[in-house]
């Protein structure tokens, strides 16, 4: 974490943060899943293998997750829950087809329940997003290192993005 | 003792009817694979809605390839997790139904107890305590079977399952769904030790797995690959192969480790993935060198079907276990959880 540069982008109000490794992405995970609440989204965009189920497992941990937890890929079970300060649930829409069958499944229900939630491929249907989600986008930079783009527009998120800077 | 046994906890709608847990009189699997194809993946909505239209003639079907009446069946044992629940509540109710009207005992299954079970479709006699790893889609997990019903969960993914890395290292080959058949159909004209991908055998004692690593590994080799930055003379074939050899070495390193800290005279291997060739060839020289038995189900039985699940409703049955009108689907149902057989 300490040689992690986060920095504002000049145009937005977006943070952009390089991980040198899988470790600091866990870190940064870690770090933002201490500063959440009951009722936040965190909505994560990416390709596969670009961090997203470890950025997830660092988060479980700061929301008080107990650590010998094992987070595995919720990608086939759909969701997966813990318990932390507040109830963690980790999805994964990835092998969902279309809205219609998101909307099927009851899963937006979580959104609007105590717990913290975090989407994975949350890019695939955007209007499903409740407006207090806040958009995290990772990408490969190469082996180690990944870029992460934080963003939201709603005061919950931009509170949040000055807490993570 | 017949038992009827409905399986409907992921893709496939399955029901069979097996004698004393060894006699297999039918098996019937409407899968739906095909439908699921041009999504890349299971979808549970459209497999809730299909298991509804194809639960009824599968169960017909299963009885008549038997050649046995409803009322012939000593019990209906039925999958209640882990699954999807949509598809899981299907199977279930569907079972609660036949068992009220006609006063047959319906047993509870937990999926992964008959994938462990499943073995003994194929074999009659097998030495407690065994190690079984059921590996698929969903799953990754080392277990000691000290009896019927006693397992204890050695290790198992902490991320990705194996079958889940086949079906996404499929995807971004454009391969198709599922992943593991293409993979290795592809493989076998391929060097696998072309490309060195990563092995995570975590710390050396660890009975746990790591796939996430790999499936990100690959997805980076293969970008590098489309853009011409690699190796000219890596083919599709290479990337297949490695990646597979990959999987296989760490199942079968940790497998042989488990084995060895038990001291099993006998492995079983389950689920989706025990279809691959290539495992089963690289796992039978690993227990030639042990002189102990591998023994794995047909591949009719590796992936889910309803035999498996009359298989373990045969045990429990046996066991004196029946459930009751009230008893619900679980999403999550660790094998750990199930009451040992006496």
């Amino acid at each position: 974490m300490k040689n992690m540069t986060i920095y504002k982008t000049v145009q937005s109000e977006n943070l952009v943060c390089k991980s040198n490794s899988f470790q600091e992405t866990f870190a940064l995970g870690q770090k933002i899943g201490g500063l959440l609440k009951q009722g936040d989204l965190i909505a994560l965009e990416g390709d596969l293998g670009s961090g997203k189920t470890c950025f997830t497992k660092g988060i479980a941990i700061g929301l008080g997750v107990p650590r010998d937890t094992i987070i595995t890929s919720p990608t086939f079970s759909l969701i997966n829950e813990y318990d932390g300060r507040c109830p963690f649930y980790h999805m994964d829409v990835y092998r969902l087809g279309s809205l219609s069958e998101f909307l099927a499944t009851g899963l937006e229900d979580y959104f609007y329940q105590e717990g913290v939630v975090c989407l994975e491929w949350a890019d695939y249907w955007p209007e499903i997003l409740p407006p207090w989600s806040l958009k995290v986008r990772l990408s490969i930079i190469d082996e180690s290192s990944r870029k992460l783009v934080f963003s939201g527009e709603h005061p919950r998120s931009k509170e949040l993005l000055r807490k993570i800077e | 003792m017949i038992i009827l046994g409905i399986d409907t906890s992921c893709d496939d709608t399955s029901a069979s009817v097996v004698v004393d847990g060894r006699q297999v009189l039918s098996n019937v699997i409407h899968t739906q694979a095909e439908l699921h194809r041009p999504h890349g993946g299971v979808v549970p909505e459209l497999a809730s809605r299909e298991h509804l239209k194809n639960i009824r003639p599968v169960v017909k079907e299963a009885l008549k390839r038997a050649n046995c009446k409803i009322t012939d069946l000593d019990g209906i044992a039925v999958t209640i997790g882990p699954g999807l629940v949509g598809a899981l509540l299907v199977g279930l109710y569907y079972a609660k139904g036949l068992a009220y009207v006609h006063k047959i005992p319906m047993i509870a299954i937990n999926h992964l107890e008959g994938h462990i079970l499943s073995i003994f479709l194929e074999e009659e006699f097998i030495a407690f305590p065994f190690v079984a790893l059921t590996v698929s889609g969903g799953h990754t997990s080392l277990y000691r079977v000290d009896n019927y019903g006693g397992y204890t969960l050695l290790g198992q993914t902490l991320d990705d399952a194996a079958g889940e890395a086949f079906d996404k290292v499929a995807k971004i080959m454009g391969l198709g769904y599922p992943g593991g058949r293409p993979i290795e159909d592809i493989a076998k004209t391929g060097s696998p030790d072309k490309i060195k991908f990563p092995r995570a055998y975590l710390s050396k004692d660890s009975l746990d797995f790591s796939f996430s690593g790999l499936k990100t590994s690959v997805a980076i080799y293969l970008k590098k690959w489309q853009n011409g930055q690699t190796d000219p003379e890596v083919t599709l074939a290479d990337i297949a192969a490695s990646f597979q050899e990959a999987v296989l070495d760490v199942l079968a390193h940790k497998l042989m480790l488990a084995r060895d800290k038990v001291g099993a005279s006998h492995i079983v291997l389950a689920g989706g993935v025990a279809c691959n060739n290539r495992l089963k060839t690289r796992l039978a020289e690993e227990a030639a060198k042990r002189d102990i038995r591998l023994s794995f189900p047909p591949p009719e039985y590796c992936t889910d079907n309803g035999a498996m699940v009359a298989v373990a409703g045969y045990y429990r049955l046996l066991n004196g276990e029946r459930a009751d009108m009230t008893v619900d689907v679980r999403s999550r149902y660790p094998v750990q959880d199930l009451i040992p057989m006496v």
